[in-house]
């Protein structure tokens, strides 16, 4: 053997190890594919091999290559080996291989539930706390389902290193396993105040992680958070808290207000600037959250904004980063704050890196006023030119754009200055923003009437050097520009210095290179120039000079004829008949002129871009009905429109009153924009009415949109003086309002129109939208927060299942039975007793209101939410009762219902019989709840008898549902049992109460006695210490170095009222019988007087049911071990059995550890092993009355003790 | 969720701490490997992994006190090594005198009579 073992070090040698494949990969660069591929060879030679040192190295350097990216899925059996061995360092590298490789498609990944299962409960911390590891980062479904109680109960684990690990893994658990999260959610929360600091921001991380996906359920711990965040020191606890409530003030504004302070205080004193970050997004969040009207609102703001110019103004390209980012947080409800430091924001742009110039850029958008525009876009155009890399500068330039024009101009008090601008900006090469500059050109000359002048002469020069735009490749997008130049010289020819020159500059044959687009733009506006030139000429009498330009016109015109573009050809050869006809009348001396100019008479309004929709339908009209007989599809466009103003006309006439009232006129200002809407000429909308004041003194025809008189002019059969007056007035009644203040303005059609609630201060009048409201949920939430409503979420977000309700109490068919257990235990402190006591409790209410007046006057969906919370800690009572909860009715409640005390007396009303309601729904609830656990209690001291002090680790299949394992304890009929419980009493004194339950573990003959220790007393329990005497066969394990006699210390403190769980491994010699074992549990009680030494004795009974391990076995593995013939057999009979056959057997299945084979009938096999490999079988049948069990089993003794047990638990039956 | 670690050699100043002082991971392996270098990452993929491990589960933060993570590393290695035990020493042996620079070693060691003759162990590397 030992030879042996040896031999297999020494074949080691020759094997390659980890440092070994590395090394030779780098050694082989050139064919490296090869060397791999001839290591992988070596490693499936390896893997064949026995030897399990051989095997994890193989493993370990398949895990290399795994992090090379080759695919290594086909040793996934291999790692699961390796992950089985004994030895921890074997253990370790089989799950570092499974963590990395295994997935949910991972088939083999099912086989490892009983080996995880067994490391779990390993007696080595290391193992355990490897194979949590391991398992967070391939957790299956099904995984998470076979092991959530198997982590559950390791979150109590005596030693923190396991506790944090498996606090931490029960958010995995969660994600895969949603059902899980409300039986786990008590132990979870308790974990909030494990004294470990790793076990506590564990916990914190984990819920922190949740409730970022679904604030609003954990809005209940949000004093408990508080609590944490004001006392914690760890930096990544904190932060997490504080993310945390930055998602939970949107839904608790009150929460805001108590938030700021220690904020701010945390603001000034950390250094990190992590946590100063994350404190400043939160402040930011509160106060987006508070409605304005807290005084000290401008101090946080201010520290904020100055914090943040720290973060800007350091070194660290990520520290100024998030700096701009927050700070334009800050920007979209305190842009005054963050003007004062435009310098800095301008500082960032000639940051060399670009994400924090966009950033800046950003900024900028929101700081622009009149005063600053100019010298902000001056400093922006400076950039222009010293950009490199043509996203940046596009970046750039669609930003000094956006600038320019936001809210309709708002800022630009010179419009010469932008026009300017813009043509500045066609100098740019390679840019892709032609269109863009092309439609601001256009928009200001459309819109700014006083401006066309300046354009016309800017556009001219463009045109007159469109050989600079347009020479520069074919394929940029700035001789887009060139079409709104072209159009704007056309249009408003008139404006034109020298007409001819242009129109020459327009038929260059370097046109022709354009794109079609713009030819044909150019083709049409050659004919509106040559028309206007021909009316100068011909009133000019200059006739010869007036046949040279149609001569220039049908010399050059035959250019475009050629054109491949469709549009530029047709638009080409209509004009060029056109001009020759022309040059027909001319020679024969006909003035023509008027006619050519009559083809582009009138003129092009602009229109808000969504003027139709913001039109109400008046009433009475259906747009979808006929107005008309059903026409035929042929009808062109616009003649509906006039039909349908010719209807509302002379729906209008009927109606008519004497005096033509407000009302009134809006609506038919509405009818005409409608009108306007669907007139395909309007283009755009108009500029802020103040602008054109001032740009267009003196111009008869003002605000374009609003008043047009073209086109109602046109239609026929209507009386055009009434027309007139009206139009007169209304326009009139226009001036007036424009000139008022906005507010007014607002409030004046508010009147009118009673649905404009929502509009935008900065709202042009086109724009006034029916009753916006602003959306708090998209815009105004921080960073993570989703929002709360259902149909914001992707339905496929993992998270969404994770959206439970935590205040409502466990129904039975969720808990788990160790849990409900658990429960169970905990509803016993004291604040329990008087939950059955109607009067006391309906009484509480009222002592409170008595106290907290204030607090009646919160309305009352609060209310129900507080009382929830107040409800969940009452329920579960698993925090310490004092500390937790001072900040809830003192501290938070009060703080946050200051601002309620406004609120009318009559509200009270309202609330107190909903409370009483509540009240009543919450004892119905408790007395639903209370029985059975009554019912528990008292069976479970019923219990009291050897057989039932086990504890299954097969919980699930106790009184559960279906669940995941194959061979199925016959869960299928209904009628549930009562829930059972494997936990029974140890000892209680006044003191203290200890029940406890045995849970065998596969390794090394050991089992775990897991101790729930309950403090019945009103002081606190410390320095608990077990001490048992070990027999010959079963001894405790203690830690090492210390002596037989010495006890073990309970890892926790008790506070009055709480209870909770501390492992204890035993090693047992011979399971065969059952044993006793003598011990004594000693503490300090102490409380206000002082403290006293206490003892409680106590006697641990391991039955030889706890040696037993639930173990699922096939049927035909079964049969064979029946046939193998080295059983013994020994047989039991119990009469007067009422239970139906199910529930015997679940109650087999979960007192003593068995797993149903196969049931036929009344019929059924079981199996299960001892922790030292015995193997139990047996046969159940079920008479009238009676069951009889036969077992077999490979040790007598065994057999012959388990039947004993078995039967007394049956008697029970 | 933290989905992956980036480290950075950025002269000796990886971005990411700065940020994050209170994530220790940098300096937790400095202190496991004694001065870290690339090199170390790269030749012990394994033990980086079960660092990080200490520092992050499944994505999430498990410990940011330095003190304890190395305690549980050091924990570990201690029982890997008790493990090993006597049938580890030949592999740790090789392993030893595989890292040692081959080439460097004399073939024929000669002290006095005695004339040694060193097996060739590049074919190892």
């Amino acid at each position: 053997m030992a030879l042996k073992m040896v031999k297999g070090s020494i074949d080691r040698m020759f094997d390659k190890n980890l440092q070994d494949l590395v090394r030779g990969i780098r050694n082989h660069k050139e064919d490296e594919a090869k060397y791999i591929s001839q290591c992988i060879d070596e490693i499936k030679q390896e893997l064949k091999q026995d030897n399990i040192a051989v095997k994890a190295n193989a493993v370990c350097k398949l895990t290399y290559l795994q992090m090379l990216g080759y695919d290594i899925s086909w040793a996934a059996f291999n790692i699961i080996e390796v992950m089985s061995a004994s030895k921890f360092t074997f253990k370790r590298i089989g799950y570092l291989a499974a963590s990395q490789s295994f997935h949910e498609g991972t088939d083999v990944i099912m086989l490892t539930t009983n080996q995880i299962r067994k490391d779990l409960s390993s007696p080595s911390q290391y193992d355990t706390g490897v194979a949590l590891t391991g398992l967070s980062c391939f957790v299956t479904p099904d995984l998470a389902r076979d092991l959530a109680n198997d982590i559950m109960t390791l979150m109590s684990h005596t030693k923190p290193y396991i506790r944090k690990k498996a606090v931490l893994i029960m958010y995995k658990v969660f994600l895969k396993y949603p059902e899980s999260l409300r039986p786990a959610f008590p132990r979870l929360k308790e974990k909030l105040e494990d004294p470990d600091p790793g076990v506590q921001s564990a916990a914190v991380n984990v819920i922190c992680e949740l409730a970022r996906r679904n604030p609003k359920n954990y809005l209940s711990l949000a004093p408990l958070f508080f609590k944490l965040m004001t006392s914690s020191t760890n930096n990544w606890v904190l932060i997490k808290i504080i993310k945390l409530f930055g998602a939970l003030t949107p839904l608790e504004p009150r929460l805001g207000k108590k938030l700021i302070e220690p904020l701010t205080n945390l603001i000034h004193s950390t250094s990190a600037m992590s946590l100063l970050y994350e404190c400043v997004n939160t402040v930011i969040a509160v106060l987006i959250s508070l409605s304005s009207g807290m005084p000290n609102h401008s101090a946080s703001i201010q520290l904020c904004v100055q914090k943040l110019r720290i973060l800007i103004e350091d070194s660290d390209q990520n520290l100024k980063y998030l700096g701009l980012l927050a700070m334009s947080k800050i920007l979209k409800t305190h842009p005054k704050s963050v003007q004062s430091h435009k310098d800095l924001i301008l500082q960032c742009l000639d940051d060399k890196d670009e994400s924090i110039r966009l950033r800046a850029l950003d900024l900028l958008y929101g700081m622009v006023s009149k005063k600053n525009l100019m010298e902000i876009v001056k400093k922006l155009m400076t950039h222009v030119d010293k950009a490199e890399g043509t996203t940046y500068r596009d970046e750039l330039l669609t930003k000094i754009i956006d600038i320019c024009s936001q809210s309709n101009y708002q800022h630009i008090t010179n419009f010469e200055w932008y026009i300017s601008i813009l043509v500045e900006l066609t100098r740019l090469e390679g840019t892709r923003h032609g269109h863009l500059i092309a439609a601001q050109m256009l928009d200001v000359a459309i819109r700014v009437k006083a401006i066309r002048k300046f354009a016309v002469s800017q556009m001219s020069t463009l045109l007159d050097n469109a050989h600079l735009v347009a020479s520069s490749t074919q394929r940029n997008g700035i001789c887009e520009v060139l079409y709104a130049a072209t159009w704007i010289c056309g249009e408003f020819s008139e404006h034109l210095q020298e007409p001819q020159h242009t129109l020459e500059a327009m038929l260059r044959p370097k046109v022709t290179t354009l794109p079609g687009h713009i030819q044909a733009v150019y083709v049409q506006n050659v004919v509106k120039l040559y028309a206007s030139i021909l009316q100068q000429k011909e009133q000019a009498a200059e006739t010869e000079a007036a046949q040279a330009v149609t001569q220039l016109m049908i010399d050059r015109l035959p250019q475009f004829v050629q054109s491949a573009d469709l549009e530029v050809q047709e638009r080409a050869s209509c004009i060029l008949q056109l001009v020759k006809h022309v040059q027909k009348l001319q020679a024969k001396a006909v003035p023509v002129a008027e006619e050519v100019s009559a083809l582009f008479a009138g003129e092009l309004n602009p229109v808000a871009p969504k003027a139709q929709k913001k039109v109400p339908v008046p009433e009475g009209l259906d747009l979808d009905a006929w107005i008309n007989e059903p026409l035929s599809d042929s009808e062109s466009e616009d003649e509906k429109p006039k039909a349908m103003f010719h209807e509302e006309e002379q729906r209008q006439a009927k109606h008519r009153l004497p005096e033509v009232d407000e009302e009134e006129l809006a609506r038919r200002r509405e009818a005409r924009k409608q009108e306007q809407a669907n007139n395909p000429f309007y283009i755009k909308s108009s500029p802020s009415p103040q602008k054109r004041y001032q740009d267009s003194p003196g111009v008869e025809h003002i605000p374009v949109v609003q008043i047009d008189l073209s086109v109602p002019l046109k239609v026929p059969g209507l009386p055009l003086s009434d027309q007139y007056v009206r139009l007169e007035e209304e326009r009139r009644h226009r001036q007036r309002l424009e000139k008022d203040k906005r507010r007014k303005k607002r409030r004046d059609k508010e009147k009118k129109g009673k649905r404009r609630h929502g509009s935008l201060p900065t709202e042009s009048d086109e724009d006034i939208a029916p009753a916006q409201q602003v959306d708090i949920v998209t815009e105004e939430m921080p960073e993570n927060a989703l929002p709360s409503d259902e149909d914001d979420k992707d339905p496929n977000d993992p998270y969404r299942a994770l959206d439970i309700d935590l205040d409502k109490p466990l129904a039975d068919s969720e808990k788990l039975p160790v849990q409900k257990h658990r429960n169970a235990e905990n509803s016993k402190s004291p604040e329990k007793e008087d939950v059955p006591v109607v009067e006391k409790k309906s009484k509480k209410p009222k002592k409170k209101e008595k106290k907290h007046k204030e607090k009646e006057r919160e309305k009352e969906k609060k209310k129900e939410k507080e009382r929830k919370g107040e409800d969940l800690d009452f329920w579960l009572s698993t925090t310490p009762p004092p500390a937790p909860r001072a900040p809830h009715p003192g501290s938070l409640q009060d703080t946050l219902s200051v601002n309620t005390h406004t609120d009318t007396a009559p509200k009270d009303e309202v609330v107190e019989p909903r409370r009483e309601a509540q009240d009543e729904e919450d004892e119905d609830q408790d007395q639903e709840k209370k029985p059975s656990k009554h019912k528990k209690k008292h069976k479970k001291e019923k219990e009291e008898r050897p057989k039932d002090k086990k504890r299954s680790r097969k919980k699930l299949l106790g009184s559960e549902e279906a669940p995941g394992e194959p061979v199925q304890n016959g869960a299928l009929e209904e009628g549930p049992l009562p829930p059972m419980s494997s936990y029974s009493l140890l000892a209680e004194n006044s003191y203290i109460k200890m029940t406890y339950g045995i849970q065998g573990s596969l390794q090394d003959s050991q089992v775990t006695v897991s101790i729930i220790l309950e403090n019945l007393s009103g002081s606190v329990l410390k320095s608990m210490e077990l001490s048992v005497l070990d027999s010959l066969n079963t001894r405790m394990a203690r830690p090492e170095g210390s002596s037989v006699h010495d006890g073990v210390p309970v890892p926790f403190q008790l506070p009055p009222g709480v209870s909770n769980e501390a492992q204890f491994v035993f090693t047992v010699q011979s399971i065969v019988m059952a044993q006793k074992l003598k011990g004594t549990l000693s503490f300090i009680a102490k409380d206000d007087e002082g403290a006293t030494h206490e003892k409680l004795d106590f006697k641990l009974h391991f039955s030889c049911s706890s040696y037993l391990t639930t173990t699922p076995c096939y049927s035909d593995a079964f049969a064979k071990l029946l046939e193998s013939g080295d059983l013994s057999m020994s047989s039991i009979r119990v009469d007067g059995i009422s239970m139906s056959f199910q529930n015997l057997l679940t109650k087999i299945c979960f007192h003593h550890h068995f797993s149903v084979v196969e049931r036929v009938d009344s019929c059924a096999s079981m199996y299960s092993r001892s922790i030292q490999g015995h193997h139990i079988c047996l046969l159940v049948k079920k008479g009238e009355n009676s069951v009889s069990v036969d077992g077999k089993c490979s040790d007598a003794t065994l057999l012959s003790n388990v039947l004993e047990e078995m039967k007394a638990t049956l008697a029970t039956c | 969720m933290i989905q992956a670690i980036l480290v950075f050699n950025n002269h000796g100043k990886p971005r990411l701490v700065r940020f994050y002082q209170h994530f220790v991971f940098v300096e937790t392996l400095d202190k496991c490997f004694e001065n870290v270098c690339e090199l170390d990452l790269i030749f012990h993929m394994d033990k980086v992994h079960y660092i990080l491990q200490e520092v992050v589960m499944g994505g999430m933060v498990l410990e940011t006190n330095m003190n304890e993570i190395v305690a549980q590393i050091e924990a570990q290695n201690r029982l890997e090594k008790s493990e090993g035990g006597l049938s580890a020493a030949p592999a740790r042996a090789v392993s030893a005198v595989k890292n040692i620079n081959l080439p460097e070693i004399p073939r024929n060691i000669n002290i006095g009579d005695l004339n040694i003759k060193v097996p060739n162990l590049s074919q190892f590397v």
